[in-house]
């Protein structure tokens, strides 16, 4: 039986490490009964309706060294505790990186980018509705998808990708850093990893229950992002039902390399339309090498949507997805 | 007229409460020894309670007891389609089917988790033509639909008349109800321009910022309620019926509400707050129940949706001739309305169509609690209509204001089946007003502009709402401190028309307004009986009753006068907080004087005595006040005619052919409400009204999933209420201000139409910047408009209900 509104929150150890050693430890310690705090956007509702119910909480806010934005030799990091809103503001990233900029101001709404954090946004869970609802689909360890049914409400889900869910990546700033081909760094107490953001976001066939990369024990802490794409010619849009709050119905996020008006390289990613960032690969292939102008977006903007497969309610979506490329293309 | 008070701003009494937060709504009040009530809901759309074993809940620390329906309907529920305090036969998701008591939230809430309830699933019903159908699922135990007097019901179409339906042909079937006047063949026959379709608007809740929360306690024998509601008195009436207490015992306290759109207005649509009445009697401790946003969605109240057909003539001169409208309405789980017959009065009243035919039929869904909501049936219309005049202008080679014009109600015109006259009618008046406003001349000039992907729409829409209602009681009362008591029974629900009302007695009486007081927020101060603050009556009908009681106040007050200095009541005057002689105003007494000899005088001067016509409600409230000042009473006679609220917006957009997004430049809302009584409160319905008609015409709607009955749209987010950055950056608003003769102050209601005329222009504007498309739905969303500009579609099947459509 689906649970009925609950809204009472349960009780919850709660931890507030002040280092980053600690952190590691009581993550590692707690592992998957050790639920992470940031900005708490991700975490409220999901335990005032009682359908997450872990033992801990490791707040994270208390430990600086995983916040603000420094130089480094190779570009700037971006500590992972940083505010959208610092991220919206921080003069190196409006500066350099203004993509990343414009996708954070387009999240949720100014309330939820004060507490946000870049982090939260980039590892939130799936915003299915029958999955935040509580059913017992396959992203929940059941046996269903109850989205991709004859009769499903999937006006929202995923045009590509689709194996056994069709959720969709909800985030704005996964796919700017997917095209700003920034590095995550991933800390546990056995050290840290690295990997590309395109990477870091995993779909349903690789793993149905997680959307991305991260363990239990392990906190994603900074992002990199690298000189080669520092001042580049960036192009980010969401289209949402309304202009603030709402999660993207698509959104593309473009950086190019453009040279007497000819694109020398570009990488462009999708959100909203598979459960990662969708890199377009072909779409950057058939770019290079081409002005950047109204004929070039005409002519490789149906690249995009090649092999989208539309469920009930999601049709409007590929040419939505295709006027977006477009229009990134054209600037 | 110069007034001292009407048309003036002022400073409501609560406005200060509410800007520091220190007024109180009812989750904000405690009491010592306070338990915490949680609700187990319904987890089906449809079903029936078998077994409740709370047996390990009841033996859990800190837990005082549980509420059952068997508790609160000892003799078995009532067989209607109404809300019920609690239930053993759920028709919707989130219905209340007990309660729990503990000493605080998270303990009964951990309770409710040990109580296991048995529930017997039955099928449930999420579109009413689906349910229509032979062997279609039925919401209610015993039919699809509920019969006035007669109980439940199955009404049915073939299945052949619903594909044919659905699939844009006009409906053949019988309807349940219908009515009609003037020709209607004769007016198609002598129309150049008909139009004919289906349409669909989406039903969706109301979604309060404060939800039904309430506490209550028993204290010697009576009943403490602390609600939110929209009304005061009425809802106190009825609420004491439902929790079982005399009104003489029972107390309610509603000093604010955050926000009430129809369905906080009645004691039926709210009986969820007699949950902890009837705890508190049980448990014998204060109970706090505090309602959470989700249950406030699913018991809280809803739109009623459209499934419709629609034609409509025009002759070649522009005036609507014809009307024909059939409209299958889903009632959801509980409640249900007139929707879909005020729709067609609308169009009779607005556009003043000479030949009319309803058809209609309302068709129980398990999809929530519906209910009237903000125009019950005039707004889901009006941008539905809007549209098809624009097309009728383009078609008629006519300009699509003058076709407005020439259909407009005027004085004298008369609406609906009943062809009630309207009291007055300046539309106009308020069509030249928002014309001039919105500088129509020079936008239109804009229409189907072109800039790179953007192309400019103009949109007009108008709104109506029969707005006021009369027969209900005034008390004011004379101090012997000089100062003019306004008992008012009206709700404070951010209107401010509890006080904007009573100021019709400070000008009847020429006093100031500091030395007034509004008596309000507890029926314990001893409030009239008044109507049910809904249907935009407010201002009507209790500046009539204000208004009353002040005369009546003054003539006794003459009549004191006379007695005291001698001369004949009609020598006197008043002003300045004095009574004097006409001929010689040093001869007088002043107001605390004239009071204070009320009072000695007892009888009729101090509440002893009253009109027999004055409610029962009314009369306790008197017998209260009896003796404590100089009391002015009144029994409002009834008015004659509809005082048709009125109201015409214009909206300029910019649509983004390739996004399906469109840019709100500007919204021009103006009133033709009789005389504008509080211009800021005026300014207030206006823009609230249009955010609200940008909500229906442009995102909301209700979703609730196939498989499993499921409801979607659950919080703010999901129910996408409009926000700041999506209704524009200008709203202009303004009122034509033409008295209207049923008033005293010449005042009638404006809050429903605001919205309409909004949601129209909306509209409106949609189909100019798609250069002619209709959509013939409510909202048009984001992907709508993608699927026109693309060619596509989705894989909605027609007139779908609690789905998305397009």
């Amino acid at each position: 039986m689906v649970a009925t509104t609950h809204d009472v929150m349960p009780d919850i150890e709660l931890y507030q490490p002040t280092d980053e050693a600690n952190a590691l430890s009581l993550a590692s310690t707690l592992g998957e009964d050790g639920w992470l705090l940031a900005g708490g956007q991700d975490t409220y509702g999901w335990l005032k309706d009682r359908n997450k119910s872990p033992a801990a909480m490791i707040e994270l806010t208390k430990i600086d060294a995983w916040k603000g934005v420094r130089e480094t030799a190779n570009g700037i990091e971006i500590g992972a505790l940083t505010t959208l809103t610092e991220i919206i503001n921080d003069p190196l990233i409006k500066s350099r990186y203004g993509l990343l900029s414009m996708a954070a101001s387009r999240v949720a709404s100014p309330q939820i980018r004060n507490v946000g954090t870049l982090a939260g946004n980039l590892a939130q869970d799936a915003r299915c509705w029958y999955y935040r609802r509580g059913l017992d689909c396959y992203r929940a360890g059941g046996n269903l998808c109850y989205a991709d049914a004859p009769e499903s409400l999937n006006r929202e889900h995923a045009l590509f990708g689709q194996s056994r869910c069709v959720a969709v990546s909800p985030s704005d700033t996964a796919p700017a850093l997917v095209a700003l081909d920034a590095t995550l760094v991933i800390s546990s107490e056995r050290g840290q990893r690295r990997v590309a953001a395109e990477d870091f976001f995993v779909g349903p066939a690789v793993d149905i229950e997680h959307m991305t990369i991260l363990r239990p024990g392990e906190i994603l802490t900074s992002v990199l992002l690298p000189n080669s794409w520092a001042n580049a010619e960036f192009y980010f849009e969401k289209v949402a039902d309304r202009n603030v709050w709402d999660f993207a119905l698509v959104s593309v996020a473009a950086a190019m390399k453009v040279s007497d008006g000819t694109i020398q390289d570009a990488r462009l990613a999708c959100g909203a339309v598979e459960a990662k960032p969708r890199r377009l690969t072909a779409v950057e292939s058939a770019l290079r090498g081409k002005p950047r102008n109204e004929a070039t977006a005409n002519q490789v903007a149906s690249i995009a949507t090649q092999g989208a497969r539309p469920l009930n309610y999601n049709h409007f979506k590929v040419p939505l997805m295709e006027n977006l490329v477009k229009r990134a293309i054209r600037g | 007229m110069a007034y001292m008070h009407i048309g003036k701003d002022f400073v409501p009494p609560d406005v200060p409460g509410k800007v520091t937060g220190r007024i109180k709504y009812a989750e904000d009040y405690a009491r010592d020894g306070m338990a915490y009530v949680r609700l187990l809901t319904s987890p089906m759309p449809h079903a029936r309670v078998v077994d409740i074993d709370a047996s390990e809940a009841l033996a859990m620390d800190g837990v005082y007891g549980i509420l059952t329906a068997d508790d609160v309907y000892p003799d078995g529920e009532q067989n209607s389609t109404g809300l019920k305090v609690l239930t053993n036969e759920p028709t919707l998701i989130g219905e209340p089917i007990l309660a729990v008591a503990a000493v605080d939230e998270k303990t009964a809430e951990n309770a409710l988790q040990r109580i296991a309830v048995t529930f017997e699933r039955l099928d449930f019903a999420l579109d009413p033509l689906d349910s229509m159908q032979p062997g279609g699922p039925n919401a209610y135990n015993g039919g699809n639909t509920f019969v006035f007097r007669e109980g439940f019901a199955r009404y049915e179409w073939s299945r052949d008349q619903v594909t044919a339906f659905r699939n844009g042909a006009e409906p053949t079937a019988e309807p349940q109800t219908t009515w009609a006047y003037g020709d209607l063949d004769a007016a198609l026959a002598a129309s150049t321009f008909v139009y004919e379709s289906t349409f669909t608007t989406a039903g969706y809740p109301h979604m309060s910022m404060e939800p039904r929360s309430a506490m209550a306690y028993w204290e010697n024998g009576k009943c403490y309620v602390h609600g939110s509601s929209q009304s005061l008195s009425p809802v106190a009436e009825g609420m004491a019926q439902i929790v079982g207490c005399p009104i003489e015992d029972f107390i309610f306290i509603n000093e604010a509400t955050g926000g009430g759109f129809g369905q906080k207005a009645r004691p039926n649509s709210i009986p969820s707050m007699a949950i902890p009445a009837k705890m508190s009697q049980k448990i014998n401790r204060p109970v706090m129940m505090r309602i959470s946003r989700e249950e406030e969605l699913l018991i809280g109240g809803a739109r009623v949706g459209f499934q419709g057909w629609i034609k409509v003539g025009f002759r070649p001169d522009g005036r609507m001739a014809a009307l024909d409208l059939y409209i299958v309405q889903d009632n959801g789980g509980k409640g249900g309305g007139g929707d879909h017959s005020s729709a067609a009065d609308a169009i009779s009243m607005l556009y003043q169509t000479e030949a009319v035919r309803f058809r209609g039929a309302g068709i129980g869904t398990n999809t929530g609690h519906r209910g009237a909501q903000r125009g019950p049936g005039q707004n889901q219309i009006a941008p539905i209509i809007a549209p098809i005049i624009d097309m009728a202008a383009q078609e008629l080679g006519l300009d699509r204001l003058a076709i407005r014009r020439i259909n407009a109600v005027d004085e004298g015109d008369t609406h609906g089946p009943s062809r009630s006259p309207v009291t007055s009618a300046y539309m106009e008046e308020a069509i030249a007003h928002a014309e001039q406003a919105f500088n129509f001349s020079e936008r239109i000039t804009r229409s189907r502009q072109r800039n790179g992907t953007k192309i400019t729409g103009i949109g007009i829409g108008q709104g109506y709402h029969d707005a006021g209602r009369s027969g209900m009681d005034g008390i004011v009362r004379l101090t012997p401190d000089g100062r003019l008591k306004i008992h008012n029974g009206v709700g404070n629900l951010g209107t401010f028309s509890y006080a904007s009302t009573s100021r019709a007695a400070a000008e009847v009486l020429k006093m100031d307004w500091d030395q007034c007081d509004v008596v309000t927020g507890r029926t314990d101060r001893h409030v009239p009986m008044t109507s049910p603050q809904d249907g935009s009556n407010s201002i009507f009908t209790n500046t009539r009753t204000n208004w009353g009681a002040a005369h009546d106040l003054l003539a006794k007050m003459k009549d004191i006068a006379a007695m005291d200095l001698g001369g004949q009541p009609d020598d006197y005057d008043i002003d300045g907080s004095r009574i004097f002689r006409t001929a010689n105003p040093s001869v007088g007494m002043t107001y605390a004087q004239v009071a204070q000899r009320g009072i000695e005088l007892g009888g009729r001067f101090s509440g002893q005595e009253y009109p027999e016509e004055m409610d029962a409600f009314s009369k306790l409230s008197v017998d209260r006040l009896a003796g404590s000042g100089l009391i002015g009473v009144f029994n409002d006679p009834r008015h004659n005619g509809t005082p048709p609220g009125l109201c015409v917006a214009m909206m300029e957009i910019e649509l983004d052919t390739e996004t399906g997004k469109y840019d709100i430049k500007e919204v021009v809302n103006i009133a033709d409400c009789g005389t504008v009584v509080h211009p800021q409160g005026l300014d207030n319905q206006l823009r609230g009204g249009a955010s609200w008609g940008i909500g229906l015409a442009g995102f909301e709607r209700h979703l609730y999933d196939p498989q499993n009955g499921l409801p979607a749209s659950t919080g703010y987010w999901q129910s996408k209420i409009p926000t700041m950055l999506d209704v524009g950056r200008e709203t202009l608003t303004g009122g034509v201000d033409l008295p209207d003769p049923e008033n005293p102050v010449g005042a009638r209601g404006v809050g429903e139409p605001a919205m309409g005329s909004v949601a129209a222009a909306l509209a409106s504007a949609l189909w100019d910047a798609t250069e002619g498309h209709l959509f013939n739905t409510a909202p048009v969303t984001t992907d709508m408009i993608v699927n026109h500009y693309a060619g596509t579609s989705e894989s909605a099947k027609g007139l779908a209900q609690n789905n998305f459509r397009g």
